[in-house]
């Protein structure tokens, strides 16, 4: 299905003679982050993700392996940029429990609109508003944890994003900072909603980020999560990133996650691999 | 006991190193945000009068060699161009110059500049910049001051 549609834009494009974006300057775009938006590792940015202008699309896909002690995180996906405007993802999630040896899989579709500003050049941060629609495969283990709604759940976050040139003593500097209302337990791995609290939480998430270079970034994370089911308590998420953006065509970034306890399991901390590639 | 509670300190711990880092980066950032006047020493930085004449020639050397920027430039008078930017860079670095050329709007009007070629021409001025050999923190700091412009510049 994906890939017919990515077919079927690619089609467009070059029917229409749209240009492919590389209009934006290196590594502003950010990377992807772990449910399928441009962002951060774990976070969402307000940047759309890929290289778009104003007068540009594109189009990239990522994957991410998350390898904590009980548990493993594979995500691959893709991402549409409407002329900076607009980004259409996707993507699929693969939780591996490895003591249980049983996998969850879940699918995310998200939307992203750029409501105002420019990371680099405006004054104010920019600033976009999102919606992740997050699909299980399989309504076994939600349902056993003890979720309300164990097939599908919406986030929807707005979030701010500035980059500031020459900040700290002439290196560029990046936050970002995203409030996501959602109901999902674990990303929605485990379920939306629960038996202890079956509302919407208002979360916040941030980004931190200081350029080394044009090409190397180190920075921290941290989300705040919901905590929704009775038997086991869900922690916040931080991690401490080191991204490799050698052109607009690729980047990888390796971090350090802590994820707090995950279902009973203690302290999950682990390693954090992610490579985007941006085709169009 | 202890094996029961070790790994509680180890989290614990993790937890407040990353809470320091968090808390420290914000704060140096926040610190850091307020816009800087331009100093001299941008200008010593960038290696003064010469220093930013060289950087100024090996960028029209750049924009020369670029197909997507250069017909811009094809009826231009490059020395003029080479000592009106010269200058410009050399007041606003904190140098001892007075820009003696047009407005940025007046001279970029009908050139309808689009975001895509105005970032390609800053990705031109950082190659110009490693080329001379400025350090990145000074390239930076040239760039903040000259990113204002861009509304200035751009789809006019
Ligand atoms: C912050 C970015 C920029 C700065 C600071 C800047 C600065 C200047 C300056 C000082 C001049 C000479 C003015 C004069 O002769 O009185 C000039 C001329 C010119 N600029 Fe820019 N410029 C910028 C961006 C651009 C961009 C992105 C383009 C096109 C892609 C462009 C195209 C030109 C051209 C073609 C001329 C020559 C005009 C003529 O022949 O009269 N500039 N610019």
């Amino acid at each position: 299905m994906c890939r017919t549609a990515v077919h079927f834009f690619l089609l467009c494009c070059a029917a229409t003679g749209v240009q492919a974006g590389e209009g934006k300057l290196l590594g502003t775009p950010g990377v992807t982050q772990l449910e399928g938006s441009g962002g951060g590792g774990i976070v969402p940015w307000a940047t759309m993700a890929g290289y778009a202008s104003r007068d540009e699309t594109a189009i990239s896909g990522f994957a991410t392996r998350v390898n904590v002690d009980d548990y493993r995180l594979s995500v691959w996906g893709a991402a549409i940029n409407l002329y900076d405007r607009v980004e259409v993802s996707f993507a699929h999630q693969n939780f591996y429990l490895k003591g249980a040896g049983s996998e969850i899989r879940q699918d995310i579709a998200g939307l992203k609109v750029r409501l105002s500003g420019d990371l680099v050049y405006t004054d104010w941060p920019q600033i976009s508003a999102g919606i992740q629609h997050k699909m299980l495969a399989d309504d076994t283990i939600a349902d056993a944890v003890g979720a309300k709604d164990s097939n599908h759940g919406t986030d929807l976050y707005v979030v701010a994003s500035k980059l500031h040139l020459g900040a700290i003593g002439g290196y560029n500097a990046l936050w970002s900072l995203a409030g996501r209302a959602t109901k999902a337990n674990q990303l929605g791995l485990l379920g939306y909603g629960g038996d202890d609290k079956d509302s919407y939480s208002l979360n916040l998430e941030a980004s931190v980020a200081v350029l080394l270079s044009r090409q190397w970034a180190l920075g921290a994370e941290y989300r705040q999560k919901p905590d929704n089911l009775s038997f086991a308590e869900e922690q916040d998420w931080m991690d401490l990133f080191v991204a490799y953006l050698p052109n607009k065509h690729i980047n990888a970034t390796l971090a350090y996650a802590d994820l707090g306890d995950i279902a009973g399991a203690d302290h999950q901390t682990g390693v954090y691999l992610s490579i985007t590639g941006y085709f169009w | 006991m202890m094996t029961r509670n070790a790994p509680a300190i180890q989290a614990y711990n993790s937890l407040s190193i990353l809470r320091v880092m968090l808390t420290g980066l914000i704060g140096i950032m926040l610190t850091a945000c307020a816009h800087q006047p331009a100093t001299p020493s941008l200008y010593d930085s960038l290696g003064q009068k010469t220093g930013i004449e060289n950087i100024v020639s090996r960028l029209i050397y750049e924009i020369g060699d670029d197909p997507t920027i250069r017909p811009y430039f094809e009826d231009s008078d490059l020395d003029r161009f080479h000592e009106k930017l010269s200058e410009q860079i050399c007041e606003v670095s904190g140098g001892p110059c007075t820009y003696s050329g047009d407005s940025m709007v007046d001279v970029h009007t009908r050139m309808n500049v689009n975001e895509a070629d105005f970032n390609r021409l800053v990705d031109l001025l950082i190659a110009a910049m490693d080329h001379q050999k400025i350090p990145h923190p000074t390239q930076n700091r040239l760039l903040s001051i000259l990113a204002p412009m861009r509304g200035d510049i751009i789809y006019r």
